[in-house]
């Protein structure tokens, strides 16, 4: 037999204890993705109890189903087109008054609400008692006591939704908020228009959409008005005439008063069902503030927890991601020895083993830090943190939060994108992602130390600070030019909650650290995937080169040579001849290799890209490493170190190369800066197009990383060569 | 007077609230109303944005925000 199925949705404020709630339900059956065509995180999972399917979604927390944000238009569309079979509204019970006002919003939509009065443990400590049966009676609808994170009253939430959905109970007549009487006057004036003369309805109550209508609601409007057909002309008008009715009678805009009168049915609902008692006792909460966002102390205890969260990401995440690698060593090696030599081996293991796998070894850090992110979002401390920084984010026109993403950059830019998902507002968000990638990641470390190390010498930790400086000026500049042009608007208000300070929960910090990691093996291994092979074909072919010499010959010669020596020799004259036979060889290998890199697909490119790069200052090696660090920056020193020729990989090798290679101080310079600003390597690039959401801000950050990278380089090579030095 | 020039530590009720639709109705939808008796918490560390208490919850707001705000009262 088929299983009877029931949607049932939860909405609420942010703070409300509804993820909570949510988590307790689903458990790990949850599935976490996205809302069609935006980054809005989507949850659902589904349950089956009382002999139902049941499958419950997760909505956007809000304060309002106003369409000013992505979360509100997502939750509200949700409940318009998709008909839930029941809507559960979270309610936080010590902020009742807010909680009602998105309650009523849901009330007017005519959907069957339920309602779950959260962490009434918390409201009765505060000492507010909240009559249940009086506010079920006067909003005509269930109401179940919940403690969400002590998962108490969840079983009779469900059992009560199931019943109030199969209930043929009739919502229309239900109690909603009646406002003045010029505002219902204008009300059913506008529904008998809609009644009458539009032909094909929007299927929202009609109430409603006349409510919609006259809030000047874009959405609703622009929705009725393309199914008006001939007569949208005469409803703008009816509108219009009906908004400057109330903007003169009220000398304010019918929203703001409608608004007003929505609180005042709250507040007359409020007075029948709350009864506080005496002062409240001591907030915990407001003390553990004095101290964590205090004028002295609040900045040291953030940079504190900041540097703790990155010292447990890198530094404690660097132990597994150790481990990790040397699985993938050995896998690689137990495989190289089981395949026979040819294409398809090097494809798995120089390819797709080594491609992918210098990615996989992220994961560790990606879940360390996603906890630690979760720790601060679920303890409510995240909320401080935007509250501290807001303001030197705002230079940049960014809200408190960026903070965090951006800082993360200096590690790695593929978690730092991940966690824009804790900015609301989209605009917001894609700057951050934008500037992101200025923040130096660790990857490109390697590469200055190389760099600054062989042409500053003692100079080095100075040059290298100030690139990494350079990166912060680089997104400062950006952040602000792009707030003024291509996402211009005012950054969302910033009417922020500090919600009370809770312990977190265990579950729900597993849980959030997890679906960050699937995501990331999930999305980055296909792209990845792709990448490295893509990498792998352009490096390794063709397969058949034409070398300047023979070098198996060679090798043999060499061989021979030394063999015959060391027949006549004995004892330590006979490991000295060894050790000097084992370098030649080393030798004659290394020409090769780089003869094969030079002449491969990649070397090519390289060359052909040459004069691109030597306004620059980069030759054609430079720039064959620097197309290698697409994949990843860590790439660049060891493509540099097969390109010039040191014998083992040794720094000190390959130091005295560069410098005998015509490379100059300036020239680094040129090529540090370049490596600090140009394209991310792929993993990074997958991120942006997952968390944008969208292929042409992806292409957008890329062609303008390089373009700012090269003409940035550009500045400095040129003007540097014309004050005279290099 | 207006929210941004209260002190640390002053109470007042809510006389006008200004500023463009988008703000307005936000700031609105989350409560704060006129009549509505609000309490300067304290400023940031970088004296902005504030943090004010509202019907018992905490609520942050940028002083060129709190700029549109009128308050009465002031104690």
């Amino acid at each position: 037999m088929h299983q009877k199925s029931l949607t049932i949705a939860l909405a609420g404020n942010p703070n409300s204890g509804k993820t909570t709630i949510f988590n307790n339900i689903t458990g790990s059956r949850q599935k976490v993705g996205n809302w069609p065509g935006v980054t809005v995180e989507k949850k659902e999972g589904i349950i089956n109890r009382y002999g139902y399917e049941l499958r419950i979604i997760d909505l956007p927390g809000t304060y309002s189903l106003t369409p000013f944000s992505m979360e509100e238009i997502i939750a509200r569309d949700f409940v318009l087109e998709k008909s839930p079979d029941v809507v559960i509204d979270i309610i936080d019970s010590s902020n009742l008054e807010r909680s009602l006002y998105l309650a009523t919003q849901l009330r007017e939509i005519d959907c069957k609400v339920l309602f779950a009065l959260n962490m009434a443990d918390i409201a009765s400590s505060r000492g507010i008692k909240i009559n249940a049966e009086k506010l079920s009676e006067l909003l005509d609808l269930p109401v179940v006591f919940t403690v969400g994170n002590r998962n108490q009253g969840i079983d009779t939430l469900l059992k009560k939704a199931v019943e109030l959905a199969e209930s043929k109970v009739d919502t229309r007549g239900r109690r909603k908020v009646r406002y003045n009487k010029d505002i219902e006057e204008s009300i059913s004036k506008l529904r008998g228009f809609l009644d009458s003369r539009i032909q094909k309805p929007l299927p929202y109550n009609m109430r409603w959409t006349a409510i919609k209508l006259l809030e000047n609601d874009k959405i609703v409007k622009e929705r009725i008005l393309q199914r008006a057909g001939d007569k949208s002309q005469d409803l703008l008008q009816e509108i219009q005439s009906q908004r400057t009715h109330l903007a003169s009678r009220f000398n304010d805009d019918p929203e703001i008063v409608m608004t007003d009168e929505r609180y005042g049915f709250i507040a007359g609902i409020i007075k029948e069902v709350v009864t506080t008692s005496a002062r409240q006792r001591v907030d915990i909460s407001r003390n553990i503030d004095l101290v964590l966002t205090n004028r002295f102390l609040g900045f040291p205890i953030f940079i504190f927890f900041i540097w703790l969260m990155f010292q447990l990401t890198f530094s404690v995440g660097d132990y597994p991601m150790q481990w990790l690698d040397s699985g993938i060593n050995l896998l690689s090696t137990s495989l190289g020895g089981l395949l026979p030599d040819g294409l398809i081996k090097d494809l798995l293991l120089d390819g797709i083993i080594a491609g992918v796998g210098s990615v996989i070894v992220f994961l560790p850090n990606i879940l360390i830090l996603f906890f630690c992110i979760a720790l601060f979002e679920d303890t409510g401390y995240m909320s401080r943190a935007a509250f501290l920084m807001d303001r030197i984010m705002h230079l940049i026109g960014l809200h408190g939060k960026s903070f965090i993403p951006m800082l993360m950059g200096f590690g790695c830019s593929v978690p730092a994108i991940m966690t824009t998902r804790t900015l609301e507002s989209r605009k917001d968000r894609v700057l951050t992602i934008l500037i992101t990638p200025f923040m130096s990641c660790s990857a490109k470390l390697p590469i200055y130390i190389l760099l600054a190390g062989t042409f500053f010498n003692a100079r080095a930790g100075t040059v290298i600070f100030s690139i990494y400086l350079a990166g912060i000026v680089f997104s400062v500049i950006t952040g602000r030019l792009f707030r003024s042009t291509l996402l211009r608007g005012a950054d969302a208000p910033f009417v922020m909650e500090l919600p009370p300070y809770r312990a977190p929960m265990i579950k729900s910090l597993i849980i959030h650290m997890w679906d960050r990691g699937k995501m990331f093996l999930k999305k980055m291994g296909g792209v990845i995937l792709v990448g490295s092979v893509v990498v792998w074909a352009l490096s390794s072919f063709p397969r058949n080169i034409e070398y300047s010499c023979d070098y198996d010959a060679e090798i043999n010669k060499v061989d021979a040579f030394y063999r015959a020596k060391t027949a006549s020799a004995s004892g330590s004259a006979g490991q000295r001849l060894e050790k000097e036979r084992d370098a030649a060889v080393a030798k004659l290998l290394m020409s090769q290799r780089s003869e094969k890199v030079e002449k491969s697909f990649m070397g090519r490119i390289g060359k052909a890209l040459a004069p691109i790069f030597a306004p620059i200052g980069i030759d054609w090696r430079g720039s064959v490493a620097l197309l290698t660090g697409f994949v990843a920056k860590e790439i660049v020193v060891s493509t540099l170190g097969v390109l010039y020729l040191s014998e083992e990989e040794g720094t000190d090798n390959l130091k005295n190369a560069l410098l005998s290679s015509g490379m100059t101080p300036l020239s680094a310079l040129a090529m540090m800066i370049f490596v600090l600003l140009y394209l991310p390597c792929v993993a990074t690039i997958a991120t942006i197009n997952q968390e944008t959401g969208s292929l042409k801000w992806t292409l957008f950050s890329i062609t303008y990383n390089t373009s700012l990278a090269w003409v940035t380089a550009f500045c400095v090579y040129q003007a540097g060569k014309a004050i005279g030095f290099g | 007077m207006l929210l941004s020039e209260m002190k640390e530590g002053q109470a007042g009720i809510i006389a006008r609230i200004g500023g463009n639709g988008v703000l307005r109705k936000r700031i609105l939808e989350m409560g704060i109303l006129k009549g509505t008796e609000i309490y300067i918490e304290k400023y940031a560390p970088l004296k902005d944005p504030l943090e004010m208490i509202v019907k018992g919850c905490h609520l942050s707001l940028r002083v060129e925000e709190a700029a549109q705000i009128t308050v009465d009262n002031v104690k």
